[in-house]
């Protein structure tokens, strides 16, 4: 594979990870705009761990753990926030890790950190994989069901005897558990991390591919994700061969703009429920009772 | 430690919440009003302050890019009258063709001429260089109070005629980082990522009042500020559009039964808080005379902490708030290191959420929808 497409998939390959690290709360309805404070998390756990000895396979779940730790514990008052509450206390927890770890002097400070073990690849791709199955599967379980029950109506599904807080701090603890693993992945494959990476816009761009991709089906993130990932990089490099240089330097200025018309054209994301049953069953099955009406109203 | 510096350092602490105040009350009132979180507040005043050192600096392209934006808007509000507009179809279809095709003429017309730099040599040599100051403050205001209207109707209008509610999805909150990315991206490409210095007019004009220095154009900016601020809490409580402001926050699907014309309010709510930030943005420019694309993530990002510890949707909350929080921060960078700063204000809006998330002087019933 040439060094170009395999960066390229490398990227691609994080940013999926990264996006089912939200989606998994934002599929039982809370946004959640801290993901570079959980991807900072892993990456400087796992690049610690590693670099105190421990071999990269037992660091990478190592530090899965622990910003779970951390995400349970952050979960029960995160959670009792709501709606822009809960956006702004997972975006004030993002920042308060990236202040902590630019004062860390053993992880570097604001030098950055290097990271010994190496993972190409053949080591990202195939975890990818696996993290994408695992969320089709979560979303088929009684887990996944409660999710989306209480991201359509929480009211409801509290009185249909869904454990709400069980499942909100379940998808929440997940999640921050997968952002650390694509943390994790990008410090191992890049041998390099600074907290400057994990900024603001990276939080928005992840919430952005999930929130485009669509929060009712499993596919919405990994859509999203690929989406917004393949076409600007296409964009710049169809512009830059046929030489409008200028398209390629203001191709986030088309991504915004496509990005502000979807929100008029196709509010529910890119994937919706009722687009997906329908493609399940191509030959009108999907019209009969088993489609639920899109809730637009 | 130097305690000696330590009233230098409340003074710096009370000019920079100043800046604060402004952006802080922007995100407030469209929190208040409207239940949503309004990302394009930062970019807006990103976008004031550069445009500000770009005419200060005689960039040309800054007017270019002004003529654009008027432009787009100008097209974006005939079309919307051409939509209401009792005509028959064909028409209808033969007007929208000709919008495009003259929006397509005006702007080829635009990047091929290029009116901006000939603007500049005809001011420089006509007024001379307080021209410069006149016409920055007026296309950096003029331009960011039009883009507000193009906000308002792809975050509020048109997401409320096709669903009722506008804040029931997170429509709002998702096309408000759209024009995050587009307008942050619009900066980035015309003049880069790096820091954009200009020369403050004013020089160091400041005076002492015994071991404190006052900078001339800081305590003027932080006595502006206080001044529109307090001069829009009056106009909230006294005048009509005040009242009508008040009843939209309250009950917004009660509004319109009395007789307030909420498709007409929304916009100036936006040109309002358009205008706070874009003011924030030049003195901004003013004051400390550097700016970067990303001032808007790091500067104006602070003021929602201010904004939180002030009680969302309360325009006296936020001032206090964002004094509180220029004045942690400036006290933080004094007292332990820049680098800090993070740790204690974010960590304060942190723990305001979790302990009392209405704030110190909150409303209850803000921020309650879904997103």
């Amino acid at each position: 594979m040439s060094g170009y497409l395999e960066s390229q998939l490398i990227i691609l390959c994080l940013n999926v990870i990264y996006a089912y690290g939200i989606f998994l709360p934002a599929a039982s309805g809370q946004l959640n705009l801290g993901a570079a404070g959980f991807i900072t998390i892993g990456a400087y756990s796992s690049a610690w761990i590693n670099a105190s000895g421990a071999p990269m396979y037992i660091a990478i779940p190592a530090s899965m753990l622990f910003c779970a730790a951390i995400a349970f514990t952050i979960a029960f008052p995160i959670l009792r926030t709501r709606g822009v509450y809960m956006v702004l206390a997972t975006f004030a927890f993002a920042e308060v890790v990236a202040g902590l770890i630019i004062n860390l002097e053993f992880l570097g400070a604001a030098a950055g950190y290097p990271v010994e073990s190496h993972a190409d690849y053949l080591v990202v791709v195939p975890v990818t994989i696996l993290v994408v199955l695992l969320c089709f599967f979560l979303m088929s379980t009684r887990l996944g069901l409660a999710m989306r029950s209480i991201h359509d109506d929480e009211a409801v599904a509290t009185l249909f005897g869904v454990d709400v807080r069980l499942a909100k701090v379940a998808a929440f603890t997940l999640g921050a558990a997968l952002m650390s693993l694509g943390g994790a992945l990008y410090g191992h494959h890049y041998n390099y991390i600074e907290t400057q990476t994990f900024n603001v816009l990276l939080s928005i761009y992840i919430l952005l591919y999930v929130l485009l991709g669509g929060t009712q089906t499993a596919w919405g993130p990994l859509v999203g994700a690929a989406f917004f990932t393949v076409v600007p990089e296409a964009l710049r490099q169809i512009a830059t061969a046929s030489g409008h240089a200028w398209i390629a330097d203001s191709r986030f200025i088309f991504f915004g703009a496509i990005i502000v018309l979807m929100m008029v054209f196709r509010p529910e994301g890119l994937v919706t429920r009722t687009m997906v049953d329908r493609a399940a069953t191509p030959f009108g099955g999907g019209r009969s009772g088993a489609a639920p009406a899109a809730r637009t109203a | 430690m130097d305690l000696s510096q330590l009233p230098q350092q409340i003074v710096n602490g009370l000019m920079l919440g100043g800046v604060y105040v402004m952006v802080a009350v922007a995100f407030t009132l469209i929190i208040g009003m409207l239940n949503f979180l309004n990302f394009t507040v930062p970019a807006l005043f990103m976008l004031a302050a550069v445009l500000m050192w770009a005419i200060l600096e005689g960039h040309g392209i800054a007017l270019d890019l002004t003529a654009i934006a008027v432009l787009l808007v100008l097209a974006m509000m005939v079309a919307d009258r051409l939509q209401q507009a009792r005509l028959p179809p064909p028409v209808k279809t033969v007007g929208a063709l000709g919008l495009v095709a003259g929006a397509c003429v005006f702007l080829w017309l635009t990047l091929s001429f290029r009116p901006g730099p000939a603007v500049f040599a005809w001011l420089d040599g006509a007024v001379g260089a307080g021209g410069r100051w006149f016409l920055g403050i007026v296309v950096a205001l003029a331009t960011v109070a039009v883009l507000s209207l193009l906000i308002e109707r792809f975050t509020y209008r048109y997401m409320k005629a096709k669903y009722g509610d506008a804040t029931e999805h997170a429509l709002p909150l998702v096309s408000s980082l759209g024009f995050l990315i587009v307008i942050e991206h619009t900066v980035i490409s015309t003049w880069g990522s790096d820091a954009l210095t200009t020369e403050s007019p004013f020089g160091n004009a400041s005076f002492e009042v015994g071991p404190v220095l006052f900078s001339v154009p800081q305590l003027l900016s932080l006595i502006l500020s206080l001044a529109i601020v307090f001069g829009l809490s009056v106009m909230l409580k006294t005048t009509k559009l005040g009242r009508a402001l008040r009843s939209i926050a309250e009950r917004p699907d009660t509004a319109p039964l009395m007789g307030v014309e909420v498709g007409r309010i929304v916009p100036v709510v936006y040109v309002i808080a358009g205008l706070l930030c874009a003011t924030a943005g030049i003195l901004f420019t003013i004051n400390y005379t550097t700016v970067d694309a990303y001032i808007g993530d790091t500067v104006a990002t602070v003021a929602i902490a201010g904004m939180v510890l002030g009680g969302l949707g309360n325009v006296w909350g936020a001032i206090v708030g964002a004094m509180l929080i220029g004045m942690v921060e400036v006290m933080s960078i004094y007292m332990v290191g820049a680098t800090f700063k993070k740790i204690p204000i974010w960590g304060l809006l942190l723990l305001i959420l979790i302990v009392r998330p209405t704030g110190l002087f909150g409303h209850t019933a803000i921020g309650k929808g879904k997103f």
